[in-house]
């Protein structure tokens, strides 16, 4: 490796930073320094789902009901939608791994597109939202008016988390076309596959706030 | 160096984690009281766990990740724990 140095020094990425001793701690520092980040990341959705239990504790019934109106099968599709992304992203990181590159930009591209696809399915709920006068503010109408203030805030709730996790969807797809272009130009190779794993590792996070919003916000109280 | 998950592991992940949505989407029709949040978050927690494991590969990582990952579910234990000795406590406030 050390008779290479000086050629790799000129290119744009030498897959071996200075400072590292080798691959496998470059590798093992990128990974831990991925997992503090979505150690705040997960307190940082924590306390969201905090204030929606101790609400859902106060008013049940008004959280039921409210519940009752999101289109549960649009909410399971999108589950679905969203664990075979992360399935194809983790194809992804087994390409990059394997130094696959044409599987590699497939599988990515397989990624955004169905990262696409679970945000227009969300776009259409919102529309639903808005023309049912479900949006907290001055124009919000509730079927049962004794429920009306508190499924407001259930709903504040469902627009603040959901919105969250959109926007992290977006920032995930920019993350993406980024690898993308990486992938495209080669700077990804089989031994520098570490951005392609944590940008991974931020995908799969994002869906597991999912798999946490949908039963939450969904399937709770729909039986009542 | 780095550990190569084989593919199959991810496709059969992938097959639990799409069982588990269907299971907990067909138990949110059957009205088991208390426990139907009960049975939901189980079944979200199972899932979540296998992807820390398999698909961010926490179960491959250095001992390091594993304490990183294991601190940030405590710490959330306890944004959890405190907050709801709190809330869910005000109703017993009944003496004098």
């Amino acid at each position: 490796m050390s008779d290479t140095t000086a050629e790799a020094g000129r290119r744009p990425r030498p897959a071996l930073a200075h400072h590292f001793d080798d691959l496998a701690q470059q590798k093992d520092a990128a990974t831990l320094g991925m997992w503090v980040f979505l150690a705040t990341e997960v307190l940082f959705f924590g306390g969201l789902f905090a204030a929606y239990s101790v609400y859902r504790g106060w008013y049940p019934e008004a959280f039921g009901a409210a519940s009752h109106s999101l289109d549960i099968t649009l909410g399971a599709v999108n589950t679905a939608v969203l664990i075979t992304s992360s399935l194809t992203m983790a194809l992804a990181v087994h390409a990059a791994e394997t130094g696959e590159r044409r599987l590699l930009v497939l599988f990515l591209v397989a990624t955004m597109a169905l990262g696409a696809v679970f945000l227009g399915i969300k776009a259409v709920e919102y529309a639903a939202k808005f023309a049912e006068h479900h949006v907290p503010g001055p124009s919000f109408h509730f079927e049962e008016e004794a429920l009306s203030r508190n499924a407001q805030i259930f709903f504040s709730l469902y627009f603040v988390m959901t919105g969250l996790h959109a926007l992290h969807m977006v920032i995930g797809l920019g993350i993406m076309t980024w690898m993308l272009v990486w992938a495209w130009n080669g700077t990804i190779t089989k031994e520098y596959a570490s951005p392609i794993e944590i940008s991974g590792l931020y995908w799969h996070f994002v869906d597991i706030v999912w798999i946490f919003l949908f039963p939450l916000l969904y399937l709770i109280g729909r039986h009542a | 160096m780095s550990h190569i998950v084989p593919k199959s592991v991810y496709y059969l992940i992938f097959a639990a984690l799409m069982a588990g949505t269907a299971v907990t989407v067909a138990m949110a029709f059957v009205d088991l009281g208390a426990f139907n949040a009960v049975v939901a978050l189980t079944i979200a927690v199972v899932k979540a766990t296998l992807v820390v494991l398999f698909f961010m590969h926490v179960r491959y990582s250095s001992r390091l990740t594993w304490a990183v990952v294991f601190g940030s579910v405590f710490w959330l234990g306890i944004l959890l724990a405190l907050t709801f000795s709190d809330y869910l406590t005000r109703s017993w406030r009944t003496f004098g």
